[in-house]
Formats: C-alpha cells, sequence, structure tokens
C-alpha cells in the first residue's frame, strides 16, 4: 500500500485552502471571507477568535459543508467536501435542542440517526450526560432544563458517536461565567480523553487561549485570518493558570492584533 | 425531632419553614383551581338569573326572547327531537371535518414539498379564501340536492383552508440550525422530516384543527339552512319559521354544546400527542 506512505502524523484532517465568500447585495458584493487557508491535525484544538461579523460562523458552517463557499475549498482528510459532513458533532451558539425530546432522546438522535446500537448507544447517553453533571435530568424535557444545562445536553449529542471532529460556533456565548468556566472544564477533560479535534468559534480571549493548542485572529470586513498564535502551555490547564504570565502574554499577543485593527480602542 | 428542638431558639428551623411553604403554595394551588371552575359557574349562573328576572320584570313577549326558564322547559320536552338532530348535525360536522383533514394535511405537505406546487397551487387557494363560501351553499344544492353530501361538501370547504395555512406555515417555519442538525447527523429529508420537522410543526397544525373544528360547526349549519331536511340547523328555521323561539334557543343551545365537545376533543387529542407542554390554565384559546 503505498499511499500509507504518507506520515500520518503530519497529514491534516481539515485543510482549508483560499476559502473565499462573497454576498451579493443591492449596494454590491459584501466580502464575508477572504482567502482563508487553515489546516487542523487529527485530536488538535483550534479557536477562531474574532469580533462580531468576521465571518467565523460562515467559517464554521463552509467546514461543516452545511454553507458553499464562492471560492476554495475545504478537504477531509485529502477528499474534497462537496455535501453536508456527517464525521463530526456539531454545537451551535444555541442549544438546537428538540423540545419534544427529552435530554436524554435529544442525546439519542445522534444514534437513531446513525443507526448506532441503540441499547449501546443509551448506555453511552448515560454516561456522556452523567459526566457533564446531568445525571438524574435524563428524562427532563428541554423546557425545565436551564440554558447551562440545555447547552451540555447538545454537547453530548454532538459526542455520543464519538466523532473525530467537533465544531463548536460560540457554544458558551449565551451562558453566565461560572457555567462557562465549568463547561470549558468539561470540555478539555472530554476532548483530551478521546483525542477530538476541536475547531471552535469565540470571542472571548481567555476561552480561546484557555482551550487551544493554536488559535486564529481573525479581522472583520474582509473576514481575514490577521494571525495564528501555537498556545504552549502544559495540559491539563486549570483555572488558576489564567492568572499564570503566560496566560497573560497570549491573551495580550491576540488583543494587541485588534487594538492594531481598531477593533478595540483604548 | 431531637436535633430540631435542640436547635430551637424561638426561630423556626428550616425544614419547618420548607414544610410551610409547600403546605401553602399546594393550598393556593388547590384554591386556584377551585376559583377556576366556581366563579364563571356562578357567573353564568348570574347571567341566568338577571337574564330570567329581566324578562319577566320587563314583560317581554316569550316569542321575541324567552326566559332561560323556557328555554328549559322547551329542551326538557324537545329533547328526543333535539337528540336526533344533534346526531344529523354531529354527522356532517364530523364528516366535514374528517375530509378537511385528510384533504388539508397531504395538500399542505405537497405545498411545502414541491415548490412548483406551491408556487401554482398556493396563491390561488390563498385568493380562493376571498370568495365567502357560504354564497356557494345555494350552488350545491342545487347540483347535489338535500343530502349528507352538500353538508358535508360546505363544512369541508370553510373548515379545510385553516388546516392548510397552519401546516404549511409550521413546516416551513423551522430554525435552520436544526435542518443543519439532521443534515450534519446524515438524516434522510424523508426521516428530517419525521424526526424534525413534522413534530416541530405539530403545534401549529393543532392550532388550525382547533379553528377548523369550529369552522366545520358552522359549515354544517350554513349547509342546512339553504337545503336541510333535518339536522338542528333546519330544525332552527323551522323553530323560527313557527315562531317556537324556546326551541330556536334550544336549538342554539344544543349547537353551542356540540362545538364546546367537539373542540375539547380535538384538544385532548393534542394534548396526548404533546406530552412535553405542561398543561396551561390557559382557555382564551377556546374560540
Amino acid at each position: 500500500m503505498p499511499a500509507a506512505a504518507i506520515k500520518p502524523e503530519t497529514s491534516p484532517y481539515l485543510e482549508i485552502e483560499n476559502l473565499s465568500k462573497v454576498y451579493a447585495s443591492n449596494d454590491g458584493p459584501v466580502r464575508a471571507l477572504d482567502r482563508v487557508s487553515l489546516q487542523q491535525k487529527r485530536g488538535e484544538f483550534v479557536s477562531i477568535v474574532g469580533p462580531s461579523g468576521c465571518g467565523k460562523s460562515t467559517l464554521l458552517m463552509i467546514a461543516a459543508g452545511l454553507a458553499s463557499s464562492s471560492e476554495g475549498q475545504v478537504l477531509v482528510e485529502n477528499k474534497l467536501v462537496r455535501a453536508a459532513r456527517t464525521d463530526l458533532g456539531i454545537v451551535f451558539q444555541n442549544h438546537v435542542l428538540l423540545d419534544w425530546r427529552t435530554a436524554l432522546e435529544n442525546v439519542m438522535l445522534q444514534a437513531v440517526a446513525r443507526k448506532m446500537d441503540l441499547r449501546v448507544a443509551e448506555q453511552r447517553a448515560r454516561e456522556l450526560l452523567a459526566a457533564v453533571g446531568l445525571q438524574g435530568f435524563e428524562d427532563k424535557y428541554p423546557r425545565s432544563l436551564s440554558g447551562g444545562m440545555k447547552q451540555r445536553v447538545s454537547i453530548c449529542r454532538a459526542l455520543i458517536h464519538d466523532p473525530p471532529h467537533l465544531l463548536m460556533d460560540e457554544p458558551f456565548g449565551a451562558l453566565d461565567s461560572l457555567t462557562r468556566d465549568q463547561l470549558v472544564l468539561d470540555l478539555q477533560r472530554i476532548c483530551s480523553e478521546r483525542s477530538t479535534a476541536v475547531l471552535f468559534i469565540t470571542h472571548s480571549i481567555a476561552e480561546a487561549v484557555f482551550l487551544s493548542d493554536r488559535v486564529v485572529v481573525m479581522t472583520p470586513r474582509p473576514g481575514k485570518i490577521d494571525r495564528v498564535i501555537d498556545i504552549d502551555l502544559p495540559r491539563p490547564r486549570t483555572l488558576a493558570m489564567r492568572e499564570s504570565p503566560e496566560f497573560a502574554h497570549y491573551s495580550r499577543e491576540i488583543l494587541d492584533v485588534f487594538l492594531a485593527r481598531g477593533i478595540l480602542k483604548e | 425531632m431531637v436535633d430540631m428542638v435542640s436547635e430551637d431558639n424561638g426561630l423556626l428551623s428550616i425544614e419547618q419553614v420548607e414544610r410551610r411553604v409547600q403546605e401553602q403554595t399546594r393550598a393556593k394551588r388547590t384554591r386556584d383551581r377551585r376559583a377556576e371552575l366556581i366563579y364563571p359557574f356562578l357567573a353564568g349562573i348570574g347571567l341566568l338569573i338577571v337574564w330570567e328576572l329581566g324578562t319577566r320584570v320587563l314583560n317581554i313577549p316569550i316569542y321575541l326572547f324567552p326566559p332561560p326558564s323556557a328555554v328549559i322547559v322547551s329542551a326538557v320536552k324537545n329533547w328526543e327531537l333535539l337528540l336526533r338532530e344533534s346526531w344529523i348535525t354531529s354527522v356532517e360536522i364530523l364528516a366535514g371535518y374528517a375530509v378537511s383533514i385528510a384533504v388539508g394535511i397531504p395538500l399542505a405537505f405537497a405545498i411545502f414539498r414541491w415548490p412548483v406546487f406551491s408556487k401554482s397551487i398556493y396563491p390561488l387557494l390563498i385568493s380562493s379564501q376571498a370568495m365567502p363560501k357560504v354564497a356557494v351553499a345555494p350552488l350545491f344544492v342545487v347540483w347535489f340536492g338535500f343530502g349528507l353530501f352538500p353538508k358535508v361538501l360546505i363544512a369541508f370547504l370553510i373548515a379545510f383552508f385553516p388546516i392548510v395555512i397552519n401546516t404549511v406555515m409550521g413546516l416551513a417555519s423551522i430554525e435552520r440550525e436544526k435542518i443543519y442538525l439532521a443534515q450534519s447527523m446524515g438524516l434522510s429529508s424523508f426521516e428530517t422530516f419525521r424526526l424534525i420537522r413534522l413534530p416541530n410543526a405539530l403545534p401549529s397544525i393543532f392550532a388550525g384543527l382547533k379553528i377548523s373544528i369550529t369552522l366545520a360547526v358552522v359549515g354544517a349549519v350554513v349547509g342546512e339552512f339553504v337545503g336541510g331536511d333535518g339536522g338542528l340547523g333546519y330544525q332552527l328555521m323551522v323553530a323560527n319559521g313557527s315562531m317556537d323561539t324556546p326551541l330556536l334557543f334550544a336549538g342554539i343551545a344544543a349547537l353551542t354544546v356540540l362545538g364546546v365537545l367537539f373542540y375539547w376533543i380535538v384538544e385532548v387529542v393534542e394534548r396526548l400527542s404533546m406530552p412535553h407542554l405542561e398543561r396551561s390554565p390557559d382557555i382564551a384559546g377556546s374560540v
């Protein structure tokens, strides 16, 4: 098998090449993404951080094969993405739970859709829910769960089939800061246990630095990758590490990009 | 008990507070629930008394505005007749309603599924609603005579539109993320429909079904007005012709009972098919 000669360690799982997205409008074309290129290895945690309107959500949807690009391409394991990818789990900013299904049934939707062995899957769904602190809430409908709980259910739903790739679009954006901290810790633990690659969209610098192996800084109008910063902090990372000088240094680096581009003004 | 006493220095223990709050809340809930039944009942009784006294004091002729007592007497006297006519009307209503569902929901699915179909049929359907359907009732008598069929047809014609509109709206109004989610799970479009779109549309569909059942009652009665030889609508016309106003009132009451009963049945089905929605005390929905 000569094809196997490619070193698996170095060949990227996801490749985004020269991706542009342009919307036509009455006032002329709008550039949402301007020649964005990005690579992600298996098991790597990559965050895309940037202000609202920099096209990061659009980028994620194109990477998932859910939206079309105007130019450029997306490759997964060297295969061109032409339709919605199914090798992944997605967590949206909104939990997107089905309100007629209980927490467990919502997680199980993924298993039903993929025709997994339902007995095994249910066992796993229960384990996952317990792992994010939702033991005892399996049979509750979303309406009686808090915002943080709903988002946890949706994370479980994105993970039950053990996808090699997890896409998260500002998953903690609507939550209070304590819940965010807990979920960030949970996410770190779960992803390192399974070595899932995560493409994580956020506008929180601290969240990006805390979770990532690499942070991609995007700036708007047009949406463009401005800098890519490798985060070389030991794992598992702890909340206390947020106070460390190294952490502060990385945060500062990202902040400087935003200051230099006039996204933040002092 | 022992540690409660030891902690007791004139203050209530948290357990005691808990118990008190729990009991108070439960008592309040029971009171509220009772009030919900008792107040409308008392208001109804009060209204009947005012009505009864009003007609007597003002000496209103019975053929003009009968007191409730006269209506009740007439209803009791004619109970067999009312029951028989109610049965006839019920069959018309239910048949018309069944056809509305059988045609309306598949039509809505088709409108949703095939854009060409929706672009051609949907505008026609909506503009057809400007036509007062009651006006075509006499035409149906000409075409189909005096039997069951023209009444069912009119009931259907009036009732099916809200089912179509609400089903289409329910199917179309879905967050884009839910569809993205389905795609990322590899669901086929049929499975997406079955697992996500249809249950998502269910509240809207039932809203349509509830409007439709009341309209089906109207349709059946209109059909009987125009060309009937039986049913409550026909009986109303007969009572009207013979100036038997108490019977007229009794007939209206019977129709109201039918309408409420059918509406309630639809509501029960709705509740059973959507167990995730808790029962709400909201009764404003009853048209």
